[in-house]
């Protein structure tokens, strides 16, 4: 069998094991709470395995241990950022959030304040940091494909990509939360067995010597001790220090503003079992990206990073999988095709299983916030209307997310992922917090600042050298006056500095009295929404 | 029960959660949240921040080598690990022991008024 027949059938073996859980998972989703939150009737120990595959991503898989396989200790701030951002969901959003809402991230906003203008805000944020986010998985896909298939051919990667959007419609519109659910946790165990796998045949090349890895990487990197330092990416000059520390802080502070990551909190019945997700969720992710460090620098040390070598030139987004044809035999030998084909296969159930949460997040949003409680705000909606209507939108996402994918292709993963997690802390994570803490926090207070949020980080990113200029998506012409790369140090503050503002500069007596009710329910539990009732 | 009513709000409010919120037990339990939560998220933000500032400007000290090829930078990246394990940890203990029994009395008081 040749490689590219290998990869292709365990590539179908995948995409049948996901479709035949959808299938399976439809026949149980029968009410609104069904489609939107599985029944809320998965445990803590569940739910925290398919937060793990909501979350690892292929920016994530292939782009950290990628970064780490290129620029050595640089790569290593994603892996610390994504991990350490966990606390801020498990002190500050998780078990509060859980009590407080019902589907969606508006949800808690709503409660307090006029629904129309804070449905309207928080669901708009919540498509524009889900589209970035499926557009870095999506093009991930496409490149991945065509480099494993060893054909750079622009068709078969607009294939590739047409092929996921109609797969994540089909989980989304068929298999609803509980499919996705699944979908996710059986990603996150093949990730996790794959990833253990390579990390222990890595580790064994060295006689499980950490110390020994580090050096064998930094003399192959060509850099040398450097490759071990801090600052080969980052460190030129004052400005790429700032961008460093930008998206550190977009990092750390993004992951408990991801909408497709807030409605996983849903699908449990209480507070406690959310928490009880959460921790699991840490302790997944976190070996996870104890993992990627052996994975980026085993692929430093034992594959070719240099100019014209293919981890170079896919942006080091095939470190992985050929580091698992190296430590199975190298390329030609049975043990290496089969393990570059295993690995193949991960990386496309991770870039499935989220796009399918991404997907479903979206829709959300729009059937529940923007139909139900903006257009037909004074009219009674069915569920069986609202879950028609998030059908539809899964479609339409769907569609729209390839529209833009395929012109995209150009743009680079970590970029947009990056992207997704700035304006997820500058436009949402605000309004969370503001929320649950302060009485006064008002509708003003909450539209400026996820519309301020929003706005300024992707304003800014629109002015930066990213986007126009001599390395930017437009080279023939230069607007970029914003120096860096990842706005999140000028619009996080921003957004909290305009919800800040909004409040103060209105009153709204309503919202002050309800905040009674919402802090009661979201740290009691006391008349939250209940495993599959309602 | 999220239907909202004309001026777009929700619903009124059961006065039960006012009452709720005046008891003893509810302001014992937002003080013993708080009073965890905050501190340790400021800490641990702290922690955070400090690590990415010194990878940018305290080449000299991160990279001393430690032992082997490790260096300090490495050391520091890896404990990030270690207080994120141990401050989940902690928060989770702390809930469990005094948060989650005041927060089930005091949804039992809800249940017996609250459904009335």
């Amino acid at each position: 069998m040749s490689q590219q027949a290998l990869t292709s059938t365990l590539f179908i073996a995948v995409v049948l094991l996901t479709v035949g859980i959808t299938i399976w998972a439809s026949r149980q989703t029968k009410t609104a709470t069904d489609f939107y939150s599985g029944g809320r009737s998965f445990s803590g120990f569940q739910n925290g395995l398919a937060i793990g595959g909501d979350y690892m991503s292929a920016a994530s898989f292939l782009g950290i241990s990628g970064a780490i396989a290129l620029y050595g200790y640089d790569g290593f701030l994603y892996s610390i950022g994504f991990l350490v951002a966990w606390l801020v969901a498990l002190l500050l959003v998780a078990e509060m959030l859980r009590n407080a809402g019902r589907y969606t991230m508006a949800d808690q906003l709503a409660f307090r304040m006029r629904q129309r203008p804070v449905r309207t805000a928080a669901s708009l944020s919540t498509v524009v940091v889900s589209i970035f986010y499926l557009l870095a998985q999506m093009v991930g896909a496409g490149t991945l494909v065509a480099l494993l298939l060893g054909v750079d051919d622009q068709l078969i990667k607009n294939i590739v990509i047409m092929g996921v959007g109609v797969l994540m419609i089909f989980y989304v519109t068929v298999g609803g939360m509980k499919g996705t659910t699944w979908v996710q946790i059986v990603k996150a165990v093949l990730l996790m067995a794959g990833s253990v796998l390579i990390t222990l045949l890595v580790l064994a090349q060295f006689n499980f010597n950490i110390s020994e890895l580090l050096g064998a990487a930094a003399d192959n990197s060509g850099k040398g001790v450097e490759f071990l330092q801090p600052g080969l990416q980052y460190g030129a000059t004052l400005t790429s220090k700032i961008d460093f520390l930008s998206l550190g802080l977009a990092l750390v502070l993004g992951t408990a503003g991801l909408p497709h990551i807030l409605i996983r909190f849903y699908t449990v019945p209480t507070a406690r079992d959310a928490r009880k997700s959460v921790l699991w969720a840490i302790g997944l992710i976190g070996s996870f990206y104890l993992m990627t460090l052996v994975l980026g620098f085993g692929a430093a040390a034992l594959l070719d990073t240099g100019e014209g070598s293919t981890v170079l030139e896919s942006g080091g987004n095939l470190a992985s999988p050929l580091l698992a044809e190296a430590v199975g035999g190298g390329a030609g030998s049975t043990g290496g095709a089969v393990l570059l084909a295993v690995i193949s296969a991960v990386a496309f159930a991770t870039i499935l299983a989220v796009v399918a949460g991404l997907t479903l997040a979206s829709s959300s949003s729009v059937a529940h916030d923007l139909y139900k409680g903006v257009f037909k705000k004074d009219q009674p909606v069915t569920d069986q209307e609202e879950v028609r209507v998030a059908r539809i939108a899964a479609l339409v996402i769907g569609a729209i997310s390839i529209g833009l994918a395929i012109p995209a292709q150009s743009l680079n993963i970590a970029f947009l992922v990056a992207l997704a997690f700035a304006v997820a802390a500058s436009a949402n994570l605000p309004a969370i917090i503001y929320n649950m803490f302060w009485r006064r926090f008002n509708t003003r207070g909450a539209t400026w600042s996820i519309y301020g949020g929003l706005f300024s980080a992707v304003g800014l990113v629109f002015f930066s050298p990213v986007v126009s200029g001599e390395i930017g998506i437009v080279t023939s012409m230069d607007w970029s006056w914003f120096p860096l790369n990842n706005p999140g140090i000028v619009s996080i503050p921003v957004g909290f500095l305009l919800g800040y503002l909004g409040t103060i500069s209105a009153r709204e007596p309503h919202s002050e009295e309800f905040y009674t009710e919402l802090e009661v329910r979201a740290l009691t539990g006391s008349g939250a929404e209940g495993a599959g009732s309602h | 029960m999220t239907e909202p009513e004309a001026g777009g709000y929700r619903e009124t409010s059961h006065p039960v959660y006012k009452e709720l919120q005046d008891s003893e037990d509810f302001q014992d339990l937002r003080r013993r949240y708080r009073s965890f939560a905050i501190p340790w998220t400021v800490a641990f933000l702290v922690w955070y921040l400090t690590f990415v500032v010194m990878s940018n400007w305290a080449g000299g000290f991160m990279n001393i080598t430690v032992v082997g090829n490790i260096n300090v930078a490495l050391i520091f990246g890896l404990l990030q690990f270690v207080t994120t394990f141990v401050i989940a940890f902690l928060y989770a203990r702390h809930s469990q022991r005094h948060l989650d029994p005041i927060a089930a009395r005091l949804r039992d008081r809800f249940d017996q008024k609250g459904s009335a």
